[in-house]
């Protein structure tokens, strides 16, 4: 997953850029279901899938190659400072997660009554639909109406010709 | 936009129509199995996807079909948020109450509201997703003429 990344940086064609990102996206498809979560699996791989289709077909109608530049002094300067935020904002992570349990450990009040009262209260036997439709209805209410003001944005960008 | 060769047409004539098939039954069964409104709805969308970048299709077409798409997610979003509201007028007076009976759980009709939240949901997903898809090849066709 690491070096798919780091490759798709480094490549000089831009489509096996975006086919390396691929690579990234099926890997976390992996570690979902390694984490048992095969409901995030299901939408990543397919999301994954229709993303890099749109990506391949905006970059063979590109000119598939990246302008270089030689770094000058501002450059240097820009990639230093952003090297040293990486670090300061690596430690403060660090200090802030020392204090929390071990990661899929801890006990949590809320989870705790999530996963107890949830059959007995939604009758749902799939958990995740039962948190996300009804103990969290509002979020999921907020998805779908950011997906559609996503939608009015795209169609007001790129019809405007059509419109008129 | 042109089409490919006939045996992606063929082979994606026969698949697609699984793919839709598969895609509504993660839908109906978000309830009951992993999945859900946004998981099946995005498959849906990738059905029509699949069928539109291997047979092509005529530009007119395509925007009819635009019309459409943008109608059924705003009409789906708006009965999501009425059957929510529903929660206000009867039983608990709280806004996403689940009033409905919720049945045994395990069965496909059960869980109260949850089905129809998912059906509507999964709709919504599988338009604007294919709204979008539509709306970039429509606007590459304005811009090759």
């Amino acid at each position: 997953m690491i070096l798919g990344a780091i490759y798709a940086i480094h490549a000089k064609d831009i489509l096996s850029a975006v086919i390396t990102g691929g690579i990234v996206g099926y890997s976390l498809v992996i570690c979902f279901l390694l984490l048992k979560a095969p409901d995030l699996a299901i939408v990543q791989i397919v999301v994954e899938t229709i993303t890099l289709i749109l990506m391949v077909a905006v970059v063979l109608d590109s000119s598939r190659t990246e302008a270089y530049s030689k770094l000058d002094t501002q450059g240097w300067v820009t990639a230093g400072t952003a090297v040293l935020i990486l670090l300061i904002l690596f430690w403060f992570m660090k200090t802030a997660s020392a204090p929390l349990d071990h990661f899929g450990q801890g006990s949590l009040r809320m989870a705790d009554a999530y996963v107890n009262g949830a059959m007995d209260k939604t009758g749902s036997a799939n958990l995740v639909t039962g948190v996300v439709f009804d103990f969290r209805g509002y979020d999921t209410l907020g998805e779908a109406t950011v997906l559609v003001t996503a939608v009015l944005g795209v169609l007001t960008i790129l019809r405007i010709k059509g419109k008129k | 936009m042109k089409g490919m060769t006939i045996i992606v047409k063929k082979t994606t004539q026969l698949i697609a129509g699984i793919i839709f098939l598969y895609g509504i039954y993660i839908i109906l069964h978000g309830h009951l199995t992993p999945g859900g409104g946004f998981a099946g709805g995005v498959i849906l969308a990738g059905s029509f996807i699949l069928l539109i970048l291997a047979n092509g299709s005529d530009f007119l077409n395509l925007v009819r079909e635009e019309s459409g798409s943008t109608l059924y997610e705003n009409l789906s979003i708006l009965v999501f948020l009425l059957l929510a509201l529903t929660g206000l007028l009867a039983g608990a007076n709280a806004f996403f109450a689940n009033w409905l009976p919720h049945g045994i759980p395990g069965e496909l009709v059960s869980a109260g509201f949850l089905p129809l939240y998912n059906i509507f949901v999964g709709i919504e997903v599988a338009a604007s997703i294919l709204t979008i898809f539509l709306a970039l090849i429509i606007f590459k066709e304005e811009v090759l003429r």
